[in-house]
């Protein structure tokens, strides 16, 4: 299982270590920061480190959160998907307690965090990973906590076992009061999409989830029940939730962990249509290879489309230019564009969409010079929320509580956001965009003229039908194969 | 010591005057020198704070040396300061001392033995936490030297009340193996006692310590497999990561091959069968069965798990189905690994790693989900890499041209690796699919004419191995290549064309431009890179009969070229002499045409979502998935203990000879080892009752129905047969079995251990048969520990004597909790006796407004709180008026008792009867509780004054146990008085009847015959109520209890219930 943990910062440096079982030197850590540069050098990003690196004698799993590195050690066969994902719970509960898993905070609360890394695993092995659980035996730090520990030499190391570790209950503290009790749930849905140039979809799904945050004393039973459940293609529920319910009924029954967290999330698959809330035309003219013009053209427009009379908010693009685009000088008729040079990253802040006026940014792109242009596309990745709907059309029936005599005050949201939204932008291809049908074509040139090799005048026929061709589509596909038939004649 | 090991290192250092502890904490990144010196003192700093008697003092220290730990640097030299610390009462520093004692106590064994002590004590501790945070740092504390004492705490703490210090005691296991694998046999034992824990809690990490220490000993298994199986849900999700992971090999050596029987099965078997024609029949009644009910039970168990949050369960699942289920089943974890795509980019890359290796053999599960595996470019290049291998896995005839075009964007990425890895999934697609293949070589060499250059060079190299595979002239596009030649650079592209104009050179086109291309590579030759320089000669070779002048230049080339390889490999004059000797067949020979396919084809002989599978190499500590058995091994191993859960027999076509071979182990089974319960049972009549509707529904097997006529209360009190109904009736998951099932089945439990213990590595029919009668099942706990005591100081006899806390099942969650039955210590039971006729409160004269009130101890679990009594009022309203507003108040409850009061009652109509149900905690007191019962604004004193009887629950144990627990409630803790009327009292029966209705306990199975026992637990406190009735010559009443005034008050009830 998991030997050790090292916690990496983004320059390299090691600022905390814990081990479970014998200690194992830094030095293994070499072969991370190995790794690490290749990908520097390799021109990549961040989360292009290999999640697992095999070392001589080690096994280094890797996870990338928040510009830091969580480097699990283990010596022996595991399920890599099982350290993954407690490193990943060890991110959330750094995140529960510190509200943001950074280096400040980490470093700040070196002990807590040491604490906790002693409490979630025993030997390699997971022990207690309930937040709720954990902050019943480590309490989170806050200002007058702090205050009061020093004043009276307290300490927020619980004395008593948590009972819920002992009740079948063992994601949810006893003995909870609240003078106002309260129950929320955000129904959150991110619209997946992969849109081609023309407009029409790819791909497209929705993955939503229910993030719900309840504070209820006692130990209230809840059920949740949707009006549709039946959208729902595929779920994952928290542990709390009863199965056998959700599968024969469809509706959510649990006993709720105090405080928030992901009650379910689901997925609408491909299979039903997706309504997809804008549309996007854009154009890119990059200068041809051989010209001497170094500037190209772009030209987006944003429009509503299917928004079930919601307006579409904080609308943002992003277009990650190639290499060779020096500088993009754009203007816009609503909000901000910016580019970066460094990353080159033309970004565009749109905010509202105003369907009487539709946002649009048109400008120049200037290259490199001398730089090789070549013709890779640049997409557009897509950001933008619509509030008070789920786009699936998922609705929640009623929410029940029992086992407590109180009147919770209960709220439900529902919010749209963009998930992976991108709109591929291919390079205007001749005819019907296929390089293949082109080659093919291409292909049949060239069978032709060798059965006709000894008549100069087909060769010459074909030559030019070719050079019409290539007139006609713009391209330089031919240009070769041309150069290749002249020489032959 | 500390001084010691201070002068060693710094001894040279001078002491400077310098800031305080505080500040030269922040500025850590000193020059080394300042550093050191920084350390010396902040060290010398932090020894008089860890000495002072300042808890707060201590703490801070504590924080900053944890501080260092955490960051790394050494702080080994205040290990002696900060060991005394071990002691203190600060739970918050004793906490720190523990995380410190951990990192350093290798480094410092001697000093670290110092602490020993403490921690035997803490090992006795009455709070939970503290024994178990005892026992983790004990054998966290890698000294070779305190395995003994290890031992003996986790032999302790296996049997503890606490199921977090059972889990604890799981996880000390495997460290204790690393330390000594000595202890194994000693281990494996304590490992099958954990394995046969119910508590979900536990059983996670019980399944752990086995695959960390014996994962081959499958037999321990067997009698757990069903348990394991329907607990599975409730565990805890690293538990069940660890438990499918377990699983999936023991049904792969438990099992047949379930995709066997469509294809191979009966070509495989039958020569095997033929001999006999018993056999025969066997094979038969097989083929029509598909799978065994076990394995179905696990698929079955396990597929709900694929809706965890937790991505690693879900693989695990994914897994279990690939190397387990019928082909048409794997299907169903499609969904969820899709889902899984959507998660965090570490997980996206393990499991497109999977996925991209079941889509080699099962296209037709992942084709629907097509589209989830194109590429975007948000994507890392790993990721887009998968996706690519995936998609090119999944192509066939009726989707190539959706994926081709969308392979066609990919080649317009700026991605350069998703480029060149498109490239060559378009050529694999050409190969794979003879219906594209045209089209895609078309396409490459469209390609060809492409800018960038790494595109180019991509596809010739593509193009170079598709033209090897297909048959047919290709001079054309040969002849286009060659023209290449000049443009390109990379090593790979060149050489490809060189061989491909090689290869080609007698076709019409390229011939003529053959010797242009050898004239150009001749010119730069000396500069190619070795890789592309060998080609050259060889690959022209049809040409070089052709002139004479080339063949000399190929001549040259040839030595250069071996010349060059014995740079590379070392003994440069044998090898060059040896070349140039086979020049002509190396360099002349023929090739075999590539095979272009997946490189995730061989990745089969690795478990799918293993670390080795990741890496595709063995990793240490790879245990290899066993392949099916011919012929599965007798199932009915796994029937001795508990009853099915989930699969009546009934239901499973065709294994009725199964099931009545099962019913004849069982009997034989019984008539062996527990012989001298069967007489007592044959006495008390064992023909009362043969069909018995709930032992059916509660344990299938056949031998429970002669068993159940133990139930001896069935005939002479209605009222118990009826409640055991109910219960059965309403919630049968929960099993509060009936007096008589639960006799029948401790006797197996107790047996199958025993055979357990006597032939561990046994096959079924060894294990059952001839077991010497009584071995104790506590015999692992009994082993000898003398060379212990030289290190220890503590009586073993006094050991365990803490409060303890027992499982309860909460009857909320009873849809969740399929609970197991099992042998394992301690567990709650039902009620035996629960009186029917209720008892007046307040009679309607008293309370002044026509309201009669009835009460009625339910004994039955209360769904607010286990340590609540029920008791259920009855409210009658005699008058002629409706009573509105009934309800609790002014429940002024004394110290440490509450009260869950019933809702509200909005009226009561006239005449009407109304139940409602309270529960009291009474905090083990029999303090009288009084509150008022409003009704239409009259306030009602009602007084509730229990008996001792009812704050107890029933709880059941193996008879070991019980003794085992009664041996340590001796002296002041035991109560008893001679039973002085006994001819009055009659027969077992009627004696056992009489402590039911006074006491709510349950009776222990007993092996000796004059004894009755029973067992209880008191309902706040949860401390153990045992009883026990010598009925021979002495007749006796023992109570025994940790809670003094309980146990005499008890004794009294007692007393004056017998009497009666």
């Amino acid at each position: 299982m998991i030997h050790s943990l090292f916690v990496i910062n983004h320059s390299g440096d090691v600022f905390m270590e814990k081990h479970w079982r014998s200690i194992i030197p830094r030095t293994v850590m070499d072969y991370f920061f190995e790794a690490q540069r290749q990908v520097v050098k390799d021109n990549k990003g961040h989360e292009d480190v290999p999640c697992v690196i095999a070392t001589p004698h080690h096994y280094l799993i890797s996870i990338y959160h928040n510009s830091l590195y969580f480097v699990a050690v283990c010596m022996s066969e595991v399920p890599p998907l099982f350290v993954i994902e407690f490193l990943h719970t060890v991110v959330d509960i750094l995140e529960k307690y510190f509200s943001e898993c950074n280096e400040t905070n980490i470093k700040e609360h070196y002990v807590v965090v040491y604490e906790l890394l002693d409490e979630v695993l025993d030997n390699g092995y997971p022990l207690a990973t309930e937040p709720n659980i954990l902050q019943e035996l480590i309490k989170p730090p806050n200002i007058i906590g702090n205050l009061i520990n020093t004043v009276t030499g307290k300490s927020n190391v619980s004395s008593v076992l948590p009972s819920g570790q002992l009740s079948n209950v063992p994601w949810r503290r006893a003995d909870v009061k609240y003078t106002n009790n309260e129950a929320y749930f955000d129904i959150v849905e991110e619209v997946d999409a992969i849109i081609d140039k023309t407009g029409s979809t790819v791909f497209a799904e929705i993955a939503g989830k229910i993030e719900c945050c309840v504070r209820l004393s006692g130990t209230p039973d809840l059920t949740l029940s949707f009006i549709n459940p039946r959208l729902m293609d595929d779920v994952s529920l928290h542990p709390c939730v009863r199965l056998k319910r959700w599968e024969n009924e469809r509706i959510l029954s649990f006993v709720p962990p105090d405080g928030s967290f992901c009650l379910m999330t689901y997925h609408v698959g491909c299979q039903s249509a997706v309504a997809i809330p804008i549309y996007i035309r854009h154009n890119f003219f990059l200068p041809k290879e051989n010209s001497q013009s170094q500037t190209g053209k772009i030209e987006i427009t944003v429009g509503p489309r299917q928004t079930m009379g919601r307006v579409v908010e904080n609308l943002q693009l992003s277009i990650p230019m190639p290499k060779f685009v020096l500088n993009c000088t754009v203007s816009v008729n609503q909000g901000r564009a910016t580019f970066d040079p460094v990353t080159k990253i033309l970004f565009w802040d749109v905010g509202k969409i105003d369907p009487t006026k539709l946002p649009n940014m048109r400008g120049q792109i200037h290259i490199q010079s001398g730089a090789v242009v070549l013709q890779s596309t640049p997409s557009v990745n897509v950001q933008f929320t619509l509030s008070q709907t789920a786009i699936s059309g998922l609705k929640v029936h009623r929410l029940d509580m029992f086992g407590e005599n109180y009147k919770p005050f209960k709220g439900v949201k529902y919010l749209t956001k963009a998930g992976n939204f991108q709109i591929q932008n291919h390079i205007p291809l001749p005819d019907t965009e296929q390089v293949f049908v082109v080659g093919e074509r291409y292909f049949a040139f060239l069978k032709a003229m060798d059965s006709m090799q000894r008549n100069l005048r087909d060769k010459m026929r074909t030559v030019s039908y070719m050079e019409r061709l290539k007139v006609r589509t713009g391209q330089d596909k031919l240009r070769t194969g041309i150069c290749g038939l002249h020489a032959h004649i | 010591m500390a001084s010691g090991n201070l002068g060693l290192t710094y001894g040279g250092q001078e002491k400077t005057p310098s800031l305080s502890g505080e500040t030269e904490f922040a500025a850590e990144a000193g020059a080394p020198g300042g550093l050191f010196h920084a350390d010396y003192k902040r060290h010398d700093d932090l020894k008089q704070m860890l000495d002072s008697s300042k808890d707060s003092l201590k703490l801070e220290a504590m924080k900053r040396i944890i501080g260092m730990v955490a960051k790394g640097r050494d702080a080994s030299d205040l290990f002696p300061a900060v060991v005394k610390n071990v002691v203190s009462k600060n739970i918050e520093v004793k906490k720190l001392v523990y995380v410190y004692l951990v990192r350093y106590a290798e480094e410092q064994q001697d000093l670290a033995l110092l602490s020993i002590s403490t921690f035997q004590r803490a090992l006795k501790d009455p709070n939970q936490l503290i024994r178990a945070s005892a026992l983790r740092v004990l054998s966290s504390i890698r000294v070779p030297v305190i395995v003994p004492i290890m031992m003996l705490a986790i032999r302790d703490s296996v049997s503890d009340m606490s199921p977090y210090v059972r889990k604890t005691a799981a996880h000390a296991i495997p460290k204790l193996y690393d330390l000594d694998p000595e202890q194994k046999d000693e281990l494996v034992m304590v490992i099958e006692r954990l394995l046969s824990d119910q508590t979900t809690l536990v059983v996670g990490s019980a399944v752990m310590a086995f695959e960390q220490v014996c994962p081959e000993r499958t037999d321990l298994i067997h009698k757990n497999f069903r348990k394991l199986c329907a607990v599975l849900v409730d565990v805890e999700e690293w538990g069940q990561v660890i438990i499918i992971g377990m699983l999936t090999r023991y049904a792969r050596t438990q099992f047949t091959d379930p995709n066997i029987n469509g294809t191979s099965h009966s070509q495989k078997d039958k020569p095997f069968y033929e001999d006999s024609e018993e056999d025969d029949e066997k094979s038969k009644q097989r083929e029509s069965l598909a799978l065994d009910s076990d394995h179905r039970l696990l698929l079955r168990n396990t597929k709900p798990l694929l809706q965890s949050r937790n991505s690693s369960v879900v693989m695990a699942v994914a897994q279990l189905y690939h190397h387990l289920a019928p082909k048409e089943d794997v299907a169903v974890v499609t969904r969820a690994l899709i889902r899984l795509l959507r998660s965090h980019r570490e997980v996206q890359t393990v499991v497109l790693n999977s996925i991209a290796s079941m889509s080699v053999n099962r296209k037709d599960m992942f084709e629907p989900f097509l589209k989830n595996f194109f590429v975007r470019n948000t994507d890392a290049t790993q990721i887009k890499l998968l996706k690519l291998e995936i998609l090119t896995n999944l192509a066939n005839e009726s989707n190539i041209t959706f994926i081709l075009r969308e392979f066609q964007t990919y080649i317009s990425s700026q991605d350069r690796d998703l480029v060149a890895a498109t490239i060559q999934a378009i050529g694999r697609c050409a190969a794979g699919i003879k219906e594209v293949t045209d089209t895609c070589l078309s396409g490459l060499i469209a390609l060809l004419s492409n800018s960038d250059e790494l595109v180019v060079a991509e596809s010739v190299v593509v193009i170079k191995k598709l033209l090897q595979t297909q048959q047919g002239s290709h001079g054309d596009i040969v002849g286009q290549m060659a023209r290449l030649v000049n443009r390109i650079t990379v090593p790979q592209a060149r050489a490809a064309i060189l061989w491909l104009v090689g290869e080609h050179c007698e076709k019409k086109r390229v011939s003529k431009m053959a010797p242009d291309v050898l004239r150009f590579m001749a010119r730069s030759f000396a500069n190619e890179p070795l890789s592309c320089a060998c080609r050259t000669p060889s690959k022209l070779k049809c040409y070089a009969n052709m002139s004479l002048a080339w063949r000399n230049m190929i001549k040259i080339m040839i030595s250069e070229i071996v010349y060059a390889f014995c740079v590379i490999s070392f003994s440069r004059q044998r090898n060059k002499q040896f070349l140039l000797n086979m020049q002509k067949k190396i360099f002349l020979a023929s090739k075999p045409p590539p095979v272009i396919e997946s490189v995730f084809k061989d990745r089969d002989e690795f478990q799918l979502g293993s670390l080795s599978h990741y890496l595709n190499s063995r990793v240490v500590g790879y245990m290899d998935l066993p392949s099916f058995p011919a012929v599965a091994p007798d199932s009915s191993v796994r029937n001795v203990e508990s009853p099915r859960p989930t699969i009546p027999v009934a239901s499973v076509p065709g294994n009725s000879a199964g099931t009545s071979s099962k019913g004849k182990k069982m009997e034989a089974f019984y008539s062996e080892s527990s012989s001298e319960d069967e007489e007592r049972n044959e006495e008390s009549g064992s023909s009362d009752s043969k069909s018995d509707s709930s032992s059916e529904t509660e344990s299938g097997s056949a031998a429970s129905d002669s068993d159940a006529s133990t139930s001896d209360e069935e005939d002479d009190d209605d009222s118990i047969n009826i409640s055991q109904q109910n219960i059965v009736r309403l919630s049968p998951s929960l099993s509060p079995s009936p007096p008589s099932h639960r006799l029948t089945r401790s006797l197996v439990i107790q047996s199958s251990s025993e055979s357990q213990y006597s032939s561990n590595s046994s096959d079924s029919d060894s294990s059952i048969s001839d077991t010497p009668e009584k071995v104790s099942p506590r015999m692992p706990l009994a082993v000898p520990k003398s060379n212990l005591d030289l290190l220890l100081d503590l009586d073993v006899s006094e050991s365990v004597t803490t409060p303890v806390m027992a499982s309860i099942p909460g009857i909320p969650f009873a849809s969740l909790a399929t609970t197991p039955n099992s042998d394992s210590s301690i567990q709650p039971a039902s009620a035996v006796y629960i009186s029917t006729r209720p008892m007046e409160l307040v009679s309607s004269v008293s309370s002044g407004c026509s309201l009669q009130i009835l009460y009625r101890y339910s004994r039955s679990v209360n769904l607010y709180s286990a340590s609540m009594v029920t008791i259920e009022l009855t409210l009658i309203n005699t008058g002629n008026e409706d009573l509105a507003e009934i309800k609790i108040a002014n429940k002024n409850m004394p110290v440490g008792i509450s009260m869950h009061e019933f809702t509200t009652l909005a009226s009561l109509p006239a005449g009407a009867t109304r139940l409602v149900t309270l529960g009291i905690d009474f905090g083990d007191s029999t303090q009288t509780v009084s509150c008022d019962l409003v009704a239409s604004g009259r306030p009602i004193r009602i007084n509730f004054r229990p008996s001792v009887g009812e704050l107890i629950r029933p709880v059941t144990c193996s008879e070991g146990v019980f003794i085992n627990e009664q041996g340590k409630l001796k002296g002041m803790n035991e109560h008893s008085f001679p039973i002085t009327n006994m001819s009055e009292l009659g027969d077992v029966k009627n004696i056992s009847a009489k402590l039911f209705r006074a006491s709510n306990m349950a009776s222990i199975s007993s092996s000796e015959q004059n004894t009755l026992r029973f067992a209880g637990q008191t309902l706040s406190s949860k401390s153990l109520v045992l009883v026990t009735i010598m009925i021979g010559a002495n007749p006796k009443l023992t109570v025994c209890c940790e809670k003094m005034i309980i146990g005499s008050m008890l004794l009294a009830e007692l007393k004056e219930a017998l009497k009666n």
